[in-house]
């Protein structure tokens, strides 16, 4: 869809969410404590927020949120995230985008 | 003597005189106890002797002498009754002990009996619990039999000189045991997230330690890591990194749920004090906690991934312990939850 390919290619880490979506929290929480500072996008608050929704189902998010994308490349929800971080794979595709470091 | 005053009955049924106490109490020790002064075997004619204590029964009136006798008849008749009573009392308080014990062994065996005491948490949860929840008791309990075979297997295996091949299959049982595992929690969260949460199934001491439905995996490398030296300098760098990791994923899980709990609170809390029924509120809650089983199956998504990943770490050998060290850990918490179920209380 295009707003959802409009949005990820926009920004360098990005959090597809609903305001209500604790587990979007939690991984934004992640990013945070990485030194990400995500865009996220609160579908919910979307108008278009239904197209977002079948969009991301269509993509294969169960969620549909979280739905993770940096760099432009479609990441994957909490599970992926989580995986890559605990192998170590998270960090570097972060690291263009840790100010910090 | 341990009766104040007695009395003698004679008998020509039992051809022995018994010795009943006042008080009517029957004492076994009463039969046994006797003086050859007060044992007395019925003669043919019906006189008793010796003579020295009862010189004055034949100074009394002829009726008294029967009535008398006749009251001892009767106390002892009742003081038989009431032994035979307590003896069958006894037999099916024995009965009943059996009975117990033998379904205390079958609950038992379906891990409804954890800890040295029965849980009865279960009931006072929820009542009924569903089919769902009792088919993984029941798994569970058999995982944990197990997991307590594997551990003596595993020990021999390190024990022994029969070679990697060997360590190979117990690490392969090992890891898939424990995926296993995994598989019946998942099940049982979408059956009833809350008594997975609660950690009813677990013994006291290891639901001390619970996080959202399980171990900590950062804090089971913790304990792990010392018993897994020696470690070459890249495997501790990696070790520590997954632990690192670990710990930073289990934060950001535990400030997610932190925030569900606070969404679901208020929630609930919604109009309180206000009129009307709180109907549509616990409707809204109900909705909001279905994310609960995502945050359990992303906890044991954790779990399992960082198992999975620690053991491509490690070789062999280091796995084979790893693995038991996690497997008798878990078992000296289940002794200590035995152990703390059965300390002396203070009497209330």
């Amino acid at each position: 869809m295009d707003k959802v390919q409009k949005i990820s290619s926009e920004n360098g880490v990005v959090i597809f969410s609903k305001s209500t979506c604790c587990l979007s929290y939690a991984v934004h929480i992640l990013f945070q404590e990485l030194g990400v500072i995500p865009y996220v996008h609160e579908i919910d608050r979307d108008p278009e927020g239904k197209e977002i929704e079948k969009a991301l189902s269509r993509m294969g998010f169960n969620g549909p949120v979280p739905a993770v994308f940096i760099s432009g490349t479609l990441i994957g929800s909490t599970n992926e995230v989580m995986s890559l971080h605990l192998s170590g794979s998270l960090i570097p595709l972060l690291q263009p985008y840790r100010p910090l470091n | 003597m341990n009766s104040t005053s007695t009395q003698f009955v004679p008998s020509r049924r039992m051809g022995i005189y018994e010795m009943v106490g006042v008080s009517g109490n029957f004492k076994e020790n009463d039969y046994l106890d006797s003086s050859p002064s007060m044992i007395f075997e019925d003669t043919s004619d019906g006189t008793v002797g010796p003579s020295n204590k009862y010189d004055h029964v034949a100074r009394k009136p002829a009726d008294k002498v029967l009535r008398r006798l006749a009251q001892n008849r009767e106390a002892a008749r009742k003081s038989r009754l009431r032994k035979k009573a307590y003896v069958q009392k006894l037999e099916s308080s024995k009965l009943r002990l059996i009975e117990l014990t033998q379904e205390l062994q079958r609950a038992r065996r379906q891990g409804l009996y954890k800890g040295g005491e029965l849980d009865y948490g279960l009931q006072g949860y929820s009542g009924i619990t569903s089919p769902g929840i009792a088919t993984f008791e029941t798994g569970y309990g058999q995982w944990v039999e197990e997991q307590n075979r594997q551990v003596v297997e595993l020990r021999k295996a390190l024990q022994s000189s029969n070679g990697v091949t060997e360590l190979q299959f117990f690490v392969n049982s090992g890891m898939r045991h424990y995926l296993d595992l995994f598989n019946m929690k998942a099940a049982a969260a979408k059956a009833d997230v809350f008594y997975l949460m609660s950690g009813m199934w677990k013994t006291s001491a290891e639901r001390y330690f619970s996080w959202i439905g399980g171990f900590r995996p950062s804090e089971l490398l913790k304990v792990l890591i010392p018993h897994l030296e020696p470690l070459s300098d890249e495997q501790r760098w990696e070790v520590n990194n997954l632990r690192q990791s670990c710990q930073q994923a289990e934060d950001a899980l535990s400030q997610g749920m932190d925030k569900l709990h606070q969404i679901i609170a208020e929630t609930v809390c919604d109009g309180l004090l206000d009129e009307g029924n709180y109907l549509p509120q616990l409707a809204a809650a109900m909705e909001k906690l279905e994310p609960l089983v995502r945050f359990v199956n992303q906890a044991d998504h954790l779990r399992r991934e960082t198992l999975q990943l620690i053991s491509r770490i490690l070789d062999i050998h280091q796995a084979a312990r790893g693995l038991l060290a996690l497997g008798e850990y878990f078992q000296r918490l289940r002794a200590l939850s035995s152990l703390w179920a059965s300390r002396p209380r203070e009497p209330a």
